[in-house]
Formats: C-alpha cells, structure tokens, sequence
C-alpha cells in the first residue's frame, strides 16, 4: 500500500510501522532551540541530565530571533544561558546578528528534503517549504531532543489539495495560502499533514513555498507539506550540481481526505482582525486609514518579498503619519538588499528598516500600536495584543506597501 | 514516587464568552501572554493564567487547587510555550478537558504529565461551571453525578499514559 509524504519521511526515520494513528518513535536530523524557549530548554537539561552531552553537537543548534539583540533583562539572560550551554557542549550559535532561525538553518543546508527537524519555534512546521518534516515543540521536548536525537511522536493523518486554476498576476504566494486558510480555516487541518499540488504551487519559488508552508500553524496542520521541484532543489543547494534529491508521496497513498481549492483568477486577499483565518477581500476593507506598515517575519522577509514592497514604494514617500518598518528576515538577505540598493530605496521613501530578526512579529521589537491605531503586517498572526494595542490586517508585503503609499487599505 | 491520580473530581470552569458561549481557538497568548515569557518559576507562572482572555483575567484569583477547566476546540493553538499548560499546574488545577487541542499544546501537556483528557462535544454537554465533575483519564469518561451526566472521552494512548505514570518525559527513555 502506498504512502503520503509524512509517512515515508517519518518511516526512514524509525523502525517501527508507519500508520496514522500509531506513535512512534524517531530519529531527528536537526534539533534546534531559539532565545524564546531556549532558556528553559537548558534550565531542563541540566536538572535531568546534568553536564552529559548532548546525542550530536552537529546536529544541534541554538537561533537567536525572538529579541535580537536582547532589549529586556530576562531576555538577555536566556540567551546568556544558551551561550555558555553551547560553549561547554560546544554547540553552534547563530546569534543575534544572524536573523529567524528557520530562515538560517535553510540557508545553511542544514535542511534537506525528507529530513526531520524539531525546534522551539511553532513556525518550525515552515521546513515544509523543502519537502522536509519540521516540527515547533515545548522546551522539555527539545531538551530531551537535544539529549537522546530521538522523540515520540503520533503518525497524522495525512489530507491531500489540489489547487485548481491560475491565480490572477497581482496574486502573490501569500494570498494563495489566504484562500487555503479561507477555505481550511482554524482548525479545518487540526493534526493533520497537509500535502499541496497544483500548477500554483509548481511555480512557487523556496520563498514562495516558505510563505505558504509558514502559514500551516494557523490551520492547527501539523505540516504544510511541498513536493520540491528541481528549481527549488537548485535553489536549496544553491547550485544545480546538488545531490539533494525530493521524497515524494507514492502515487497509490491512502488520504483521510482529499480537497480541490479553485485559485482561477484569485486575487489579493487579506486577514482581518481577530485572527489569521478571518481572510476577506482587500476590496472589502479599502480605504480603512492605516498607520503602521511592518514588512518582514518568517512568512514574508525573503529577499523576493522586500523587493517587490521596495518596487512600489521605490521613488515615491510612504503617505504622511504612516510608519513602515522592514525588516529582512536574515543576515544574507539584508546584506544582499543593502547591496542593491534597496535598503535604500526603502529608507528614502521613508521606511525604518532594522536589523534582521523576528521584529514586528515578536512582542513589540520594532514598535507597536496604541489603542485604536491600525496596523498592516506580513507577519503570520493578528491575534489581539500581538502586535499592540490596536488592529491588525495581515496582507502580502506588494499589498502591505500599497497601504504605505495610500495611507489606507488599497489594492 | 507516589502513584499519580488517575481520577479526578473537581469543580468545573467552563471557558465561555460574555454570552455563555464556549470559546473556540483560545491560543497560547490569551492563556499566557508573550509578555511574561522570561519566566522560568513554574510557581510564578500561575497568576498570569488566562491573563489575556477577555472576560477571565480573574482567573488566578476565582480558582482553587483541585478545580477542572473545560474548554471549547482548538484550546492553546498558537505558539509552542510550555508555559501556557504550566501556568495551570501551578495553580493547582487538576486536569483539563478539551473539545480539541492545538498539537504542540497537547504534546506539551502529555510531556509534562499534566493530564489533558480530549472530549469532543464535552461543552454541550451540559457541564457548567460550578458543576462538580469526575474525570478519569484511563477510562475517557467525565462524569457530573449531580447531574447524572455521563459523557465518554477519548481514554489516553499508551505512550500519554507511560509518560503520565512515569512522571515526565524526562522518566521514559526512548524507544
Ligand atoms: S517571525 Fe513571528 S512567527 Fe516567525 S518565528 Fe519569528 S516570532 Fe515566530
């Protein structure tokens, strides 16, 4: 009987019987701890396993994002923490300076397709973007991840979409995974891993496909999952010479379920206030007053998306009492848009731009809104208080830009 | 160790809305706001609790040790802290029943031996708050006598079970 792509990831990485429903355990290829969560992770280890080492120090990683660099004590404290952890285990650090830990780890090649990762980042899930298995997990989790290389874990079912149709030229990947999370919802993929097909997907680009595997936490999916093509093999090795190969589903694999999501003509889309699932039309909300722009996260800070909300505002000011900031979401992203030149073509057209890190997305680095005040964000949630006081729209950073030029809601 | 309890009888609070409403997609921030991350005292976590939902900020001051929270589907989706399930540890709450919960939050529930008992359709059930409600966890059932209500719950798997005996995750060795 045929398999679904987790299944033959999490089968070549454990002995026992693959099936939905069935807990196994497995090997992990890369575990991984940030600044958020790291702290606990090693105040974990060393109450249950002490000074013995960890299962693989080349297969363990520490990613500073979340509060990059430290602005609050505790925070500072944690990654202190995690320095001199690493230092005695010697383990790697990606610091402050290197920006979202997903992010590096993929450029670094540490992710390859078929591959298992676990982290303490509940975006780590976006690996998905490379037809690997990534996995956001607690601190206990990850200290024992650290320690033995191996965890638990429950086969999901598996749900297959198809998405019909071409999207329309001023659709983005970000508004093509609005219609999945408009059609999925919150919780319409609870558990499950999400396989996605269609020729909406096959011309997505790595950035394009981490947009839309980024979003699978907000449909409660365990995983988005993307069968990668050559292009984005090539493009995960940065070279053609790569030995990466894809895993992918066995053509008789059994689904829980099977859906098509027609994308014919789509257009931009956004998600409303409370919450990352409430998708609307940009129409339906247009010329609702904006005062706050952030471009950047997980979801939406690749070098593609910063320069196509850089080609709107190139030239032109963002509207008057309107805030942009931009922040890229790694250290090689930012300094290739530095050299470029559209950093500054940013910065001229009145945007702040910071260094690379969660920012906007994490609480309050990079600035929040008051009561009342309105934000648009590329970021991944809008939940109340996650981004201050006031409302936030989640939309594609050429959207995001629009709304900084109009000072608006616009198209 | 002394054997960890397997039932639980407590009194109920059921998270719903200004209109009674059980609340779905409760996420991590409203059971524990990204602002008191850098704590690292289980103890200490208790008052935040519920901090962020609206109409419960309260929490920490109206429970008592040995009370069961009963909530909608999708409770604690969001983020990946530990937090959010140790918050209600220390408050002395004693178990939580959930139509459906958000992976990593179950997962971090069963890791740390806090039971979390999974129970489709438990808020129409007819359990209010105030009610007084046995949970066994082995079993899956959820009683309310003085209601003679009797609902069934999906029991624990095995390795819940393994973990929640032995403790912690940190008790098991891998398999
Ligand atoms: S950008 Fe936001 S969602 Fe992504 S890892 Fe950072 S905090 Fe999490």
């Amino acid at each position: 009987m045929g398999r679904t792509l987790i299944e033959k990831i999490i089968g070549s990485h454990t002995d026992q019987k693959v099936r939905p429903g069935n807990i196994v355990w497995m090997d992990l290829d890369v575990r991984s701890a940030r600044d958020f969560g790291g702290g606990n992770v090693v105040a974990n280890y060393h109450r249950h396993y002490g000074d013995q080492p960890v299962a693989d120090v080349e297969k363990t990683f520490f990613t500073f994002d979340c509060n990059a660099p430290a602005n609050t004590i505790p925070y500072a404290q944690n990654q202190r923490a995690c320095r001199e952890f690493a230092r005695e285990q010697g383990i790697k650090v990606f610091d402050v300076d290197s920006g979202i830990g997903t992010h590096v780890l993929l450029e670094e090649g540490k992710i390859t397709p078929g591959c298992t990762a676990v982290g303490t980042d509940s975006h780590f899930n976006i690996m998905g973007a490379a037809g690997a298995f990534g996995q956001g997990m607690g601190d206990s989790d990850i200290a024992y991840a650290f320690r033995y290389g191996r965890t638990w874990f429950e086969v999901p079912q598996s749900i297959k979409v198809t998405l019909e149709g071409q999207p329309s030229i001023f659709a983005t990947a970000r508004d093509v995974v609005f219609a999945v999370l408009r059609h999925f919802g919150s919780s319409g993929a609870l558990g499950r891993a999400v396989e996605l097909y269609g020729p909406a997907i096959d011309e997505l680009d790595l950035s394009g496909r981490i947009t839309v595997a980024s979003q699978g936490t907000e449909m409660g999916a365990i995983s988005l999952l993307l069968t990668p093509t050559d292009a984005v093999l090539e493009e995960l090795s940065r070279g053609p010479d790569s030995q990466m190969k894809a895993v992918t589903a066995d053509d008789d694999a059994e689904y829980e379920q099977t859906h098509t999501i027609n994308v014919e003509g789509l257009g931009p889309l956004m998600a409303a206030p409370p919450s990352p699932t409430n998708i609307v039309e940009v129409k339906e909300v247009e010329n609702r007053k904006v005062d706050a722009v952030f471009i950047g996260s997980c979801t939406n800070g690749r070098y593609e998306d910063i320069v196509a909300a850089a080609k709107v505002l190139k030239g032109s000011r963002v509207a008057d009492g309107v805030n942009v900031f931009v922040v890229p979401s790694s250290r090689k992203i930012f300094m290739r848009l530095l050299s470029e030149g559209w950093l500054e073509a940013l910065m001229a057209a009145g945007a702040v731009v910071s260094n690379p890190s969660c920012a906007g997305c994490a609480s309050g680095q990079i600035g929040m809104t008051g009561s009342g005040e309105t934000m648009v964000s590329t970021s991944n949630r809008n939940y109340k208080g996650k981004q201050g006081a006031g409302n936030t729209y989640l939309a594609s950073p050429v959207t995001a830009a629009k709304c900084a030029l109009a000072g608006c809601i616009k198209t | 160790m002394t054997k960890k309890p397997e039932s639980f009888r407590g009194k109920a609070w059921v998270l719903t809305d200004s209109e009674g409403e059980p609340i779905n997609d409760i996420d991590t921030d409203m059971i524990y706001h990204n602002a008191h991350l850098a704590e690292t005292e289980v103890e200490k976590m208790g008052r935040y609790a519920l901090g962020n939902l609206e109409g419960w900020e309260d929490f920490p001051q109206k429970v008592s040790a040995g009370d069961i929270v009963i909530a909608a589907k999708n409770f604690g989706c969001g983020s990946s802290r530990q937090h959010a399930v140790e918050c209600f540890r220390a408050l002395g709450v004693s178990c939580l029943v959930v139509e459906s919960a958000g992976a990593i939050y179950r997962r971090n529930a069963i890791n740390s031996g806090f039971p979390l008992l999974v129970a489709p359709g438990i808020t129409k059930s007819g359990i209010e708050t105030g009610d007084v409600i046995v949970v066994d966890i082995a079993k899956g059932v959820v009683n309310c006598p003085d209601k003679e209500i009797q609902f069934s719950a999906e029991p624990f798997s095995d390795v819940q079970m393994e973990i929640y005996r032995a403790g912690s995750l940190f008790d098991v060795k891998p398999g």
